[in-house]
């Protein structure tokens, strides 16, 4: 199962460094957007994937989940969210201004 | 348990969610930012004190202990940085009441201000990787706004780098969290410590820290500041002094926290790394700031230098070097505040940032022209100012690792950065004058009281070494030795 999860994990990252490396902005967005699930479900998979109960302290008898994970997933998810939204409201306020959303033309000190 | 270490963090946030209320009052957005840095600083005071007499203190976050719950430690060195930064933010928002503008005033600039200094502080005090991951997040967030607030054309275009690169650095950041998670099954760095030292670092551990070691050499400018000169150079000069004293710093910061912390067990790969890395930033930052003829380019630069030549004291590992560096830290957030300062009024009163366009500025400003004077001998380390006494230390104790090429390098280095600011020195204060009174695009009223406190303080850094020693060598006792960390945060259990 860690090992499925692990190659999916370095296809999501293989697509989002493909986005990165494009010169549209948006897509740049996209691709770090797609790195971040990536991320999120790399650190679930180190956390140990198992089949398990509730992750609720007192049960016995029954393998539990560790919470951790889950609750770093959760942070990293609303902090990625954040970042991201910024991120898209900021990239369309420079198309507004600057006219372009092409890397290539972004580059230089010729605009000071 | 000590309740006083949140609040240099909950102060800042709160000041700036109450500020977003009265959102035309700027008085008072003025009045409470200035209140906000001062409290900072009086609690890191008393913080200081309790620390010296009575040792490392920390607070377990909603009663849960230890390893388990989230942890605040304040150590010597953690609380001597915060001190600094309240320093630091006073002067540059004193610096912005009159050189800001109303409109980014309105748009909650202040706010912004102490949200970024609540990540800062924050990451100063935490002693949870994953916390540190957030508050890097919350000081990276309110940067983003800073840096991109006004919403110029050039801002936008290097905002949307610098947003980019940072967003890549923080994925990186939580692979190594995941995979050191996986290898320890801990996130305390105390912990992390114990377990680490338990497992043995071996070559996977140390990929790990190396891939950690990127991450921070990203945010910290070592070496990889290929993003640096662009970002720091496009937002108002306030806010650029502010960058440069306090975000690069929390990345060295973080570096000299996990690599004295937790992977110490092999400075023959991992130290070496970082020294070298020194070599090459000090090296690149210096030809930078001789290259250009630019003021804002040349004094970007010399941040990098000045990252370069604090890491350079810690690879060298000895408790010398180390000493040099955390002298060298405050010394850095200090003057590197003073020169941004000076470097944007001078740009604010002529209107150009290049050097063959300005003369003889100092018969209308010798005000101005004698505290460049003083702040580009403390960069440059001319005794007795603030940077001399890091210096020493930093190089005796690359020689006394063996790393005299280092050393060497930090030396060579240093007379090229004081070639760079004398440079500037010479073609804009001296000369004959050509600016008139109507040619000038501004005043200094209001703006030399923020660079004047300054300048007194890294004179009196300079000459008052002695009264900092004891304090400076407690961080340096806490850096060296781990297990006063580890037994403040994690009592009997640790050992």
């Amino acid at each position: 199962m860690e090992t499925c999860m692990s190659i999916v994990v370095g296809i999501l990252f293989a697509i989002g460094t493909y986005l990165i490396l494009s010169k549209t902005l948006l897509r740049i967005i996209l691709g770090t957007s797609i790195i971040g699930h990536g991320v999120n479900l790399l650190i679930l998979t180190m956390g140990g994937l198992k089949k398990g109960g509730p992750p609720i302290l007192g049960l016995q008898g029954i393998t539990f989940t560790d919470p951790l994970p889950q609750a770093l997933v959760l942070t990293a998810i609303v902090i990625n969210f954040a970042t991201t939204a910024l991120f898209l409201v900021l990239s369309y306020r420079t198309y507004r201004v600057l006219g372009t959303d092409d890397l290539e033309q972004l580059r230089g000190y010729e605009n000071e | 348990m000590n309740n006083l270490i949140i609040l240099p963090v909950i102060i800042p946030i709160i000041t700036g969610m109450v500020l977003v209320i009265f959102r035309n009052n700027i008085w008072l957005h003025r009045f409470l930012s200035l209140l906000a840095t001062v409290l900072i600083g009086i609690v890191s005071v008393l913080l200081l004190e309790q620390i010296r007499t009575k040792g490392i203190q920390i607070l377990c976050l909603g009663g849960w202990e230890a390893p388990f719950g989230i942890t605040l430690v304040a150590d010597m060195l953690a609380v001597l940085l915060v001190l600094v930064t309240a320093i630091v933010t006073f002067c540059c928002l004193c610096y912005a009441f009159s050189s800001i503008g109303a409109e980014r005033e309105r748009h909650y600039f202040y706010s912004f201000c102490l949200f970024l200094i609540a990540g800062v502080n924050g990451a100063f005090l935490t002693g949870d990787i994953f916390n540190m991951f957030v508050c890097f997040e919350v000081m990276l967030v309110a940067s983003y706004v800073l840096i991109s607030l006004g919403g110029s054309r050039i801002q936008l275009r290097e905002s949307a780098k610098y947003i980019l690169i940072n967003m890549i650095s923080s994925f990186l950041f939580l692979v190594a969290i995941a995979f050191l998670y996986s290898m320890t099954g801990t996130l305390n760095m105390a912990d992390l410590s114990v377990r680490v030292a338990e497992a043995g670092q071996g070559g996977l551990m140390t990929a790990v820290s190396l891939l950690f070691l990127f991450v921070f050499s990203l945010k910290a400018g070592l070496f990889l500041f290929f993003w640096l000169p662009g970002s720091y150079s496009v937002p108002p000069t306030a806010i650029a002094a502010i960058f440069a004293a306090l975000l690069t710093k929390v990345g060295i910061y973080a570096i000299i926290r996990l690599f004295s912390l937790v992977f110490y067990h092999d400075p023959g790969v991992t130290h070496l790394f970082i020294g070298i890395l020194a070599a090459a930033s000090m090296v690149l930052g210096a030809m930078g700031a001789v290259a250009y003829w630019d003021i804002k380019r040349i004094i970007t630069y010399t941040v990098v230098v000045g990252v370069g030549f604090v890491l350079a004291g810690f690879a060298s590992f000895s408790l010398v070097g180390i000493r040099g560096s955390v002298y060298y830290l405050i010394h850095d957030m200090v003057v590197k505040a003073l020169i941004f300062l000076i470097g944007g009024t001078v740009i604010h009163l002529t209107g150009t940032g290049k050097l063959r366009e300005m003369s003889g500025l100092i018969r209308m400003y010798p005000k101005l022209g004698w505290m460049f004077f003083i702040a580009a001998l403390s960069v440059s380390g001319i005794p007795p100012l603030s940077g001399f006494i890091g210096k020493i230390f930093i190089t005796e104790g690359t020689f006394q690792s063996g790393y005299y090429w280092l050393g060497g390098i930090g030396l060579i280095t240093s007379l090229m950065v004081l070639y760079s600011v004398m440079k500037i020195f010479m073609n804009v204060f001296w000369g004959y004058t050509n600016l008139t009174e109507d040619m000038q695009k501004g005043t200094t009223r209001g703006l030399l009281l923020p660079m004047a406190i300054l300048t007194l303080l890294t004179i009196a850094l300079g000459l008052g070494t002695e009264g900092i020693h004891e304090y400076v060598d407690f961080a340096v006792e806490g850096l060296m030795n781990p297990n006063l960390y580890i037994d403040a945060v994690l009592g009997f259990k640790g050992q």
